[in-house]
């Protein structure tokens, strides 16, 4: 399979899955009371399985693995830290069994949970020391990507990045942060604007800057307009099926998979180069969003 | 510019060790700690909190001046439990469970120890099951919820209909509170009341004693 960055240099646009989260919750409510998402990876690794099929079939160039807690640091909350090796190897071993089919598996790595000093009361070294036993596993289990996702702290993001480049110096590596839209722009929880986060990701080697999370698919559509005006990587963009309502008590994303797609078509302009889901995102938001990336993707290449 | 307004000051600036030492001389010139806390550490927090909401500052900076008030408030607290005031009731406090976010939490932690409630705080991720047990155990009259997640919200529910089953409704009162929730989202699981913040927390709780 050709290299995922050669194709993002030659033009292409490459779809990646949705969300892990609400999927899991439906399938596997019961065994989630209790524990963390990635347990299920050990527990019931069908169901991991299951719904990275159903991405690949919506047509998702890349999965994610649902390891986005997997930090031993994250671990540790649910006493399962010392499972971080086996969780994180089951995660891989699920997506590489999901289908025949050639996709990238793209390792997912969340935030700690922690904030570092002087803000928090947690020294960098520790962060540090967990992204790098996570990553190193899935380095190692075959990721083809490593994602580091939903951050709001340049400071803990870089430590990440460190940390997986102290374990491959050629594995492609995606910094994605989350930002909240104010009455004076796009800023981090921590206060970082995007024009300042895309400078620091370019000096720290990432080879994708991208932003997921926080957002639906309009705001992220001006996000990553303003991470084009200072930034020439390449850009991922995983907008959430809008902000999450309560109805009835039941936790409802309100945009559909028409919706969200059609907006693609702004991402496409502006010339981002892998589209997918976050939260309240479905296999139908992804193939929505696949049907619409084919047919804007060929005119693209032809032109 | 007096004492408190610079305790006020400082815990904007987010200097934990200037708010401990001012803290410190307003307890020796006898000025009396309820007006330390609250025209002092809860005025400057107060401020960030503004500040904060129009996006002038961020979570770095709140949680430096978090940092701050605590100093004073540790040098404060053997004060406020040791004053001849009696306990006015028991709230067992906390941030439910699948929600880290207890920085609201705590502030509203101060505020009701502040006007003299014995105030138990579980910390935040907190079961259904460990707010209805403390509260039997300690014989509190309230449980008070926060969070800041729409996904979280249920677990509020979830308490107040543990509480049913255990036929503790009415006698255990719930106080719901944090970004998250709203006045209809609290009536609509059938919560006690509903406060916005710790300053109406504190007036609800005084209403109801
Ligand atoms: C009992 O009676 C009462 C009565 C009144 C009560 C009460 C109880 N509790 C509160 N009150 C009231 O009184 C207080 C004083 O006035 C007030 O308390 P508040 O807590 O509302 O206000 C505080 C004084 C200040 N406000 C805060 O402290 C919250 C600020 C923001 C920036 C925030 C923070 C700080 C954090 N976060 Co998070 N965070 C955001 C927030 C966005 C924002 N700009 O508000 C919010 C809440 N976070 C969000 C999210 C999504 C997340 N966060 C997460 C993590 C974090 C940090 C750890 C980084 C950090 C928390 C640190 C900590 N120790 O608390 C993650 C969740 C982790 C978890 N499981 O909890 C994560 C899921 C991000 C991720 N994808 O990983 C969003 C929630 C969206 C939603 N509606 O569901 C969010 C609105 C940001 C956004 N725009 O997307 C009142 O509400």
């Amino acid at each position: 399979m050709k290299a995922v960055l050669d194709r993002i240099k030659q033009g292409e646009i490459l779809v990646c899955d949705g969300a892990m989260g609400s999927l899991l919750m439906d399938r596997a409510k019961e065994h989630l009371k209790g524990t963390c998402p990635e347990s299920i990876n050990l527990s019931h690794p069908e169901i991991i399985r299951e719904i990275a099929a159903l991405y690949i079939q919506a047509g998702a160039d890349i999965i994610e693995t649902n390891t986005f807690g997997g930090s031993p640091l994250k671990l540790a909350s649910y006493s399962l830290d010392d499972k971080t090796e086996e969780i994180n190897r089951a995660a891989i071993l699920a997506v590489k069994n999901a289908s025949s089919k050639n996709i990238y598996i793209c390792a997912s790595i969340g935030p700690s949970g922690k904030l570092l000093k002087p803000f928090g009361d947690t020294e960098p070294k520790e962060i540090y020391e967990s992204f790098y036993r996570q990553i190193k596993v899935l380095v190692d289990a075959g990721a083809d990507i490593i994602s580091i996702e939903t951050m709001t702290d340049l400071n803990e993001a870089s430590l990440a990045v460190e940390a997986t480049r102290n374990i491959s110096s050629s594995i492609p590596v995606i910094v994605s942060m989350t930002y909240e839209s104010t009455s004076r722009g796009f800023f981090t929880m921590m206060g970082t604007r995007i024009e300042v986060a895309s400078k620091r990701l370019e000096d720290s080697g990432v080879d994708v800057i991208g932003s997921n999370c926080g957002n639906g698919i309009e705001n992220l559509v001006l996000i990553a307009q303003e991470h084009r005006k200072h930034t020439q990587l390449p850009l991922m963009i995983q907008a959430n099926a809008g902000i999450p309502e309560l109805r009835e008590g039941v936790t409802v994303y309100p945009e559909s998979p028409e919706f969200m797609a059609e907006k693609c078509n702004g991402l496409i302009s502006i010339g981002v180069s892998i589209i997918g889901g976050c939260c309240g995102t479905t296999p139908a938001h992804i193939r929505a969003i696949r049907n619409v990336v084919d047919q804007r993707g060929k005119k693209l290449l032809k032109t | 510019m007096d004492i408190l307004q610079q305790i006020s000051e400082q815990i904007d600036l987010g200097d934990d060790e200037k708010v401990y030492e001012l803290t410190a001389t307003a307890i020796e010139q006898k000025i009396p700690v309820k007006r330390i806390l609250e025209e002092g550490l809860l005025d400057g927090m107060n401020i960030v909190g503004k500040k904060f909401k129009e996006h002038d500052i961020f979570l770095p900076e709140v949680l430096m001046a978090a940092k701050a008030m605590n100093a004073g408030m540790e040098l404060i607290k053997p004060l406020l439990l040791s004053g001849n005031i009696p306990m006015k009731a028991k709230v067992v406090l906390g941030t439910v469970r699948g929600d880290l976010h207890d920085i609201g939490k705590n502030l509203v932690g101060v505020m009701l120890k502040g006007a003299g409630f014995e105030v138990i705080d579980l910390g935040n991720d907190v079961s259904p099951e460990k707010f209805i047990e403390t509260a039997k155990r300690e014989g509190a009259q309230f449980i008070g919820m926060s969070t800041l997640l729409t996904t979280t919200m249920p677990v509020m529910k979830e308490v107040i209909e543990l509480l049913r089953i255990e036929n503790l409704e009415g006698k255990i009162k719930t106080l719901v509170g944090g970004a998250a929730v709203s006045k209809s989202y609290a009536e609509e699981i059938g919560a006690t009341a509903y406060c916005y913040d710790g300053s109406n927390a504190v007036e609800y709780l005084n209403s109801v004693i």
